[in-house]
């Protein structure tokens, strides 16, 4: 995978955000981390940028996916990096949009 | 003129000086919503710099800095303008609040090992603070090339930055 453009919102000492940053580690991938605030009122860019105020949130460039929730996340590396992965900018948008919905 | 209070001196500074490149660093950049880690060199790519290295976060300097620079409109003129201090990302994005500086493009590098003060030739050792040493006020205005274009550094504590002076140098590298 050349160098994925892909940018992490998340709040130090957060077991669910070590998980996916753990996944990014897992396949080798570049990241840039952002780290917001405990409070949710003061997470205001992870609403912009997601619609949501829980962290972890991931944008990857590369695919133009942005998404929340760990559980979703670790799947979406898994499928678009992982070994399993064929075709993944296809089948990963889909899920976003689907999720969206 | 005899004051009846002391002003310490401070040894010689010993930093880079106009016409050096700049050393670069790496810290994480604070701004009102998130940190991120930043380099110099990132900054100078897309414009010229404006670093203030300044006392921690809560020190009376830190306070009057931010507030002049503020009500200077430092932040309209077309250059990053970037502080440095040794305090936490958290207590980073409480000054931009307290300061009201978050509606500018002012942002803070933190360095709680004050590793860039002692790379810029500015560390201020405290006396009465075990364990805790933090960058002398310091001034810098840099280029894209990172080539330095102004430097000041307090050499008596404590010391305010040549604001006129400061921003006569930022106007010019517009």
């Amino acid at each position: 995978m050349s160098n994925p453009q892909i940018t992490i919102y998340r709040l130090q000492a957060c077991p669910f955000c070590e998980r996916a940053v753990r996944k990014l580690q897992e396949y080798d991938l570049s990241y840039t981390s952002r780290f917001v605030e405990p409070l949710h009122s003061q997470r205001n860019v992870v609403k912009r940028e997601s619609g949501v105020r829980t962290v972890p949130v991931i944008i990857d460039e590369a695919t133009g996916v942005t998404m929340a929730e760990s559980a979703n996340i670790v799947e979406y590396l898994d499928r678009t990096y992982g070994e399993q992965a064929s075709e993944p900018h296809t089948e990963a948008t889909a899920t976003v949009a689907e999720e969206r919905s | 003129m005899e004051l009846d209070f002391d002003v310490i001196e401070l040894d010689e500074p010993d930093h880079p000086e106009v016409g050096e490149t700049a050393p670069d660093f790496e810290r994480p950049l604070v701004t009102d919503e998130y940190w991120e880690d930043t380099t110099l060199s990132a900054l100078t790519e897309t414009g010229p710099v404006a670093l203030v290295f300044h006392p921690m976060n809560g020190a009376f300097p830190a306070t009057y800095i931010w507030n002049e620079l503020r009500d200077r409109g430092f932040d309209e003129y077309d250059i990053h303008v970037v502080g440095l201090s040794i305090s936490t990302p958290y207590e980073h994005k409480n000054l931009l609040r307290e300061r009201e500086l978050t509606e500018t493009e002012i942002r803070l590098f933190s360095d709680p090992a004050n590793e860039i003060a002692e790379q810029y030739g500015i560390v201020n050792d405290l006396d009465g603070m075990a364990g805790i040493t933090e960058p002398r006020p310091a001034t810098f205005v840099i280029d894209t090339d990172r080539t330095i274009q102004y430097a000041w550094a307090a050499t008596e504590h404590p010391e305010f930055p040549d604001y006129d002076e400061f921003e006569a140098a930022v106007e010019e590298i517009q």
